[in-house]
């Protein structure tokens, strides 16, 4: 059996989890996959998310991705990821650079067993700050600096490639050389709020063809969390594991401690447990109803008869399941284009992420949506709310 | 004589192990359940054939290329 087929039959614990600290946030991202902004009052506590860090060091989950919402804000961030790393649970965790300052770089330089992903969106302030919000791009390269000048190696700058930045593929790349960083290129997904903007901001398969030309000629040097494995499909596998670990290899803890087939998929349907239930997050994770079925053997559907599934595997299971597309065909990013033949069909809403903690209010600087006002009203003067509805 | 890099931690695996460097953030996986009880026994070995001492002659070459790769990765110091 190769490697990857014991990977897809799961393992006795994942090879790293994502674990969201909080829905907390002090952007509003356009396309944030977890539809963060505001504090959730379930979020695990201190000692319960100590008592997560002890279950992980037991089963030997050798580092943790954490994430948010903004999870420098949470008051005992730096406990915790001094509490994993003193528990042999390494480190890696994203940010926006908010609370990046100096005495926290000269922190972190001071460890060796914590990374740091400054998320951009944008090689410069404007792709930047449409998406991500105001000021958000002069912040995430005010904490690069601070990390350089501290002497913190090889921090990573996080890019959701877009429409918008598949042309910055190079001055993402000169800006990560120019701060002593690795630059990290991860895939949009329709998750969160990501699915109300994903028509506008997926990349064209134009792009894409210009992506996986990018990424093959830059190999290992760039990483990419394996999330273009759908790219494959072009020609030669990309480096990484070339499949869908979600509830596999992988998870989510969120901040209230529900359990997630993968950061993607934030609805019921990929709900698997919670980590406070008893037996706690390993008996979600080897015993759990919807990771059982995750690892069973994956029929390919639609996929199967395609000469590229050794490759590409389908794709990914969120991006299916938040464009509204049956989990056994296509990826809507089908390179081959059997997604959009697929999409053309689909005529039923898409299932909506399970639960919203944007702000209410919007926050200071925030991005401005720029998809408003493209649908007029049927008629001039139309003032009935059911108007243009079939009823 | 090889041994396991102190900064190395070894996950057993049905298919063999997982194995983690926490210095450089690698990881790299051993295919095989025999190749983790050789890469265990080197410590208390006084010599990397004294560990390989159960396994097979004809399979002895496969084995010493897997713990030079290792060697070279940094995991086995």
């Amino acid at each position: 059996m190769k490697l990857v087929e014991h990977f897809a039959t799961g393992l006795d614990a994942p090879i790293c989890l994502t674990w969201e600290l909080t829905y907390a946030c002090n952007l509003a991202c356009v396309h944030c996959l977890s539809s963060s902004g505001r504090r959730d009052p379930r979020e695990l506590s201190t000692a319960e998310a100590k008592a997560v860090i002890d279950e992980l060091q037991r089963m030997q989950v050798f580092y943790v991705n954490i994430g948010g919402g903004e999870p420098t804000v949470r008051s005992d961030f730096w406990e915790l990821v001094d509490y994993a790393t003193a528990h042999q649970v390494g480190v890696k965790f994203s940010t926006n650079g908010v609370r990046i300052d100096r005495a926290a770089a000269d922190r972190l330089a001071a460890s060796d067993y914590v990374d740091v992903q400054i998320s951009l969106d944008g090689a410069t302030a404007e792709v930047n700050d449409a998406v991500r919000g105001h000021g958000s791009f002069a912040m995430a390269v005010a904490a690069l600096g601070h990390l350089r000048d501290a002497g913190f190696r090889d921090s990573k700058i996080s890019v959701v490639c877009t429409r918008h930045n598949i042309s910055q593929l190079d001055a993402f790349k000169a800006l990560a050389d120019e701060y002593g960083a690795t630059l990290r290129l991860t895939r949009l997904r329709p998750s969160g709020r990501g699915a109300d903007v994903w028509d506008d901001l997926h990349p064209t398969m134009a792009q894409q063809r210009e992506l996986y030309d990018w990424l093959v000629a830059h190999g290992e040097g760039v990483l990419t969390g394996d999330s273009f494995f759908h790219l494959s499909a072009f020609g030669s596998a990309l480096p990484g594991l070339n499949l869908c670990g979600a509830g596999r290899v992988v998870c989510l803890i969120d901040p209230v401690g529900d359990v997630y087939a993968c950061p993607f998929a934030i609805h019921d349907a990929f709900l698997a447990g919670n980590v406070r239930s008893p037996g706690g997050f390993q008996e979600v994770w080897q015993h759990s109803e919807l990771f059982t079925e995750l690892r069973q053997p994956q029929s390919g559907g639609a996929c199967a008869s395609c000469q590229h599934y050794d490759s590409c595997q389908g794709g990914c299971m969120a991006a299916k399941f938040f464009t509204g597309l049956p989990l056994d065909g296509p990826d809507p990013e089908c390179v081959q284009g059997y997604g959009e033949l697929a999409l053309a069909g689909v005529t039923a809403a898409a299932p909506k992420p399970t639960g919203d903690h944007s702000h209410r209010g919007g926050v200071r600087g925030g991005p401005v949506p720029v998809t408003i006002g493209l649908r007029r009203p049927d008629k001039a003067c139309e003032e009935n709310p059911l108007a243009g509805l079939a009823v | 004589m090889l041994s396991l890099h102190p900064q190395v931690s070894v996950r057993p695996e049905p298919f063999g192990a997982l194995l983690y460097h926490f210095g450089t953030r690698r990881l790299s996986f051993l295919k095989d359940r025999r190749l983790l009880d050789v890469v265990q026994r080197l410590d208390g070995s006084t010599s990397v054939d004294d560990a390989l001492a159960d396994v097979p002659a004809a399979e002895r070459p496969a084995f010493r290329t897997a713990l030079s790769t290792l060697e070279k990765t940094g995991m086995l110091t």
